[in-house]
């Protein structure tokens, strides 16, 4: 992108927010977010990367599932952590994601609508930018 | 197709205990005899961090959170929130009336203790994506910074917010930074010290690792303030991810004309370089952090003049810690009142801390000034490991001190933590239990003092190594009563007379252990004992001939080996070889195995 002016970033600025608003990016509406700060990576949350776009694959689903990384969600204890954001259920984080619990998230959670069990964790803290 | 309600029945140990086990099945029971197996998924899951007040209970998508839950609660749950969409408002979680909480924000009336004002975006967006950083407010800060205020009021606005040096001394940032942009110079700089040494902390690490443009936008904005235009991170070279991240975020900026040439149109000009430090404690310092970026070797100067007047080679230097910078952009997209408004009376904002230790759940978190150390460990933290007894807090790394049991209630400030005879330091906490030695603690961080001391001035030079000798003459059983008075005589010497701040506070942990612990110090000089077993000179390890059996596990265990014994018969340590190991310990299924 070229430099920007001041109206050309509040624009940019009023579009992303829209898309990060409705989470829908590249037309894909399902997201999954995997923590990949240091903490998260050598807890394995690359192999967990990895192994989750192997499986969206083998279900066909990659056309409407976006996988991205973020940073540290704070919850170190329990790294890899995985956020799932799927239209019409409530977002959760999962924690204690190795690449080995990828295939039952994308079954259970993306194709069967279920949370699953004994992973789930709650957000640390309110979002400030949602006031 | 995807269920109406979730329920989320917290499966931690701490609720487990209470019961919780029972409240997911009665959950899955009822559901299925009032008919709406189908509507509802009852899962369980990993710890809420509010243990104190549990079983924790919480419903999807309404986001209701029930407290202290009881089985017999399940039929009115399911009855009343599944079939008719009603929350269960007796079981709903309700602020204490008592408490004294000196936290004033309105909006943390919710039930976390947590609240993220220099992690709001970690965890959140993209750390490689631009684009999602503006999309949440990123570089609003800045357009405000450049077209609509003056230098003046940017500063005017840091200083009413109250906000302070997150490095750990605590330095107002609006006066430092008014210091600089008074300080005649046609050359100035913005550095960002993110030289994050402590054992245990990586909250500047993980900052930059999640949101890398919120330290950027906020040098922009202390350049504009300055009239600086050239500003430098120093990094340690060990943290890669975050020098890539950083790296990113730059190239993103430039190309965005958010950094670089007349930003944004506005005329004004500032870039940023990073410089990778090669890890040694005292480059955090700030005057051996300037030095080194010179390309001198770090070594610090004495102050004043301060970095604000005299700082980069020469040039007045605005030098803020990452997680300072971090809070900058808030400031001014929210407004100094908001900010203050977070907070105790002169510790403003929030502050992060990187948990660690032996603490149920450690990690990354950031809590309101003015929240008391019992709530971090015991809330937040959900407790000691394995049901051990909490021995105390050590904060401030090697600079700081351990915090005990009676000054848990303490509200966190600057000003309380130094009172304590700690500090708030960078915002590392190592949690310690029973199975923690003092003197092992305290010859730890005087040997981590020994390597880092750059070896200028002399209290600190020979001061940290003489503490250490006469620590590990201790931790060896070969102290001496006197020794304690040599220790805090050494200590305070070194307090005053140090050059910086690596050994004018270096003594501190070593000080506070003998003010809090004396008797374990004793204990080691007159009865050659260690409680906690660490110090491996005082352990004894033997085999107690009534209960060995003789099955040879131990023997096999033994890496040395120096267990012998015939089959079926008492085994014997042989002392003079034993290292001390434990694994004899640890494998004998008959407890014959003695420490002591």
């Amino acid at each position: 992108m070229a430099k920007m002016t001041l109206d050309e970033l509040r624009a940019l600025r009023e579009s992303k927010r829209k898309d990060l608003e409705k989470r829908d990016v590249e037309g894909k509406d399902i997201q999954i977010v995997v923590g990949m700060g240091t903490c998260g990576i050598a807890a394995g949350a690359k192999q967990t990367f990895d192994a989750l776009v192997d499986q969206v694959q083998k279900n066909g689903l990659e056309g409407s599932v976006l996988i991205r990384q973020t940073g540290c969600m704070g919850l170190c204890y329990v790294e890899p952590t995985v956020e799932v954001l799927v239209p019409g259920m409530p977002t959760v984080i999962y924690g204690k994601m190795t690449a080995d619990t990828a295939e039952e998230l994308v079954k259970k959670h993306l194709v069967g609508h279920q949370l699953l069990d004994n992973h789930i964790l709650d957000r640390p803290a309110a979002d400030i930018m949602k006031k | 197709m995807a269920c109406k309600n979730y329920i989320l029945v917290c499966g931690g140990t701490g609720c487990e205990s209470s019961r919780s086990d029972e409240i997911y099945r009665d959950l899955i029971k009822e559901a299925e005899l009032q008919g709406v197996k189908e509507e509802v998924q009852i899962v369980k899951t990993g710890c809420f961090g509010f243990c104190e007040r549990g079983p924790i209970v919480k419903v999807l998508p309404s986001e209701s959170f029930y407290v202290g839950v009881k089985p017999e609660d399940a039929k009115e749950i399911i009855a009343e929130q599944v079939i008719k969409g009603r929350e269960v408002k007796r079981l709903l979680y309700k602020k204490d009336q008592n408490t004294a909480d000196t936290v004033k924000v309105k909006d943390i009336d919710f039930y976390q203790k947590q609240f993220r004002v220099v992690l709001r975006n970690c965890g959140v967006i993209n750390p490689e994506s631009i684009e999602e950083y503006i999309a949440r407010d990123g570089y609003k800060a800045l357009e405000k910074a450049l077209f609509e205020m003056t230098p003046e009021q940017i500063i005017a606005e840091v200083k009413a917010s109250g906000l302070r040096g997150r490095g750990g001394a605590g330095f107002p940032t609006g006066v430092k930074w008014e210091t600089a942009s008074k300080a005649p110079g046609d050359v100035k700089y913005v550095v960002c010290n993110a030289d994050e040494g402590d054992p245990g902390a990586y909250m500047d690490r993980s900052t930059i690792e999640g949101d890398p443009h919120s330290i950027l936008e906020a040098m922009i904005i202390a350049g504009k303030a300055i009239d600086a235009h050239q500003g430098f991170i120093y990094i340690r070279a060990e943290y890669p991810l975050a020098i890539d991240r950083l790296n990113v975020a730059i190239s993103q900026a430039k190309e965005m004309g958010l950094m670089g040439e007349n930003i944004l149109g506005s005329g004004f000009n500032f870039d940023v370089e990073l410089r990778l430090g090669a890890g040694a404690f005292v480059c955090g310092e700030e005057t051996a952090l300037l030095r080194s970026i010179e390309g001198n070797r770090g070594m610090p100067v004495p102050k004043p003049p301060f970095p604000a007047i005299k700082g980069l080679w020469g040039k007045p230097t605005v030098i803020n810690n990452v997680e300072t910078l971090a809070n900058v952009p808030v400031v001014l997209t929210r407004g100094a009142a908001w900010f203050s408004s977070i907070g105790t009376d002169k510790s403003k904002g929030t502050k992060v801390f990187a948990l660690t230790g032996k603490i149920n759940n450690s990690g990354l978190i950031e809590v309101p000034m003015g929240t008391t150390l019992r709530e971090i460990i015991f809330d937040i933290g959900g407790g000691i490991r394995n049901g051990k007894k909490f021995k105390g807090v050590q904060t401030g790394g090697p600079s700081g001190g351990i915090i005990v049991e009676k000054d848990l209630d303490t509200p966190i400030s600057y000003e309380s933590l130094i009172s304590l005879g700690s500090m708030m330091g960078s915002g590392g906490m190592i949690v310690m239990d029973e199975d923690d030695c003092m003197v092992d603690v305290s010859k730890f961080y005087m040997a981590f003092c020994v390597d880092e001391s750059c070896g200028k001035c002399a209290p600190c030079r020979i001061g940290t190594n003489q503490m250490h000798a006469i620590l590990d003459k201790i931790s060896k059983g070969k102290g001496e009563e006197s020794d304690l008075d040599d220790l805090e005589r050494i200590g305070k010497a070194m307090t005053k007379a140090s050059l910086c701040m690596l050994g004018g506070s270096a003594a501190n942990p070593t000080m506070a252990t003998i003010r809090h612990f004396r008797d374990e110090y004793l204990e080691h000089i007159n009865e050659h004992k260690c409680r906690a077993g660490k110090c491996k000179d005082l352990i004894v390890y033997e085999i107690n001939p009534e209960k060995c059996i003789g099955c040879g596990l131990c023997a096999r265990r033994c890496p040395v080996p120096c267990i012998t014994g015939e089959k079926k018969q008492p085994h014997v340590i042989d002392k003079s070889r034993c290292l001390k190991c434990g694994e004899c310990f640890k494998a004998c299924k008959f407890g014959a195995v003695t420490k002591r």
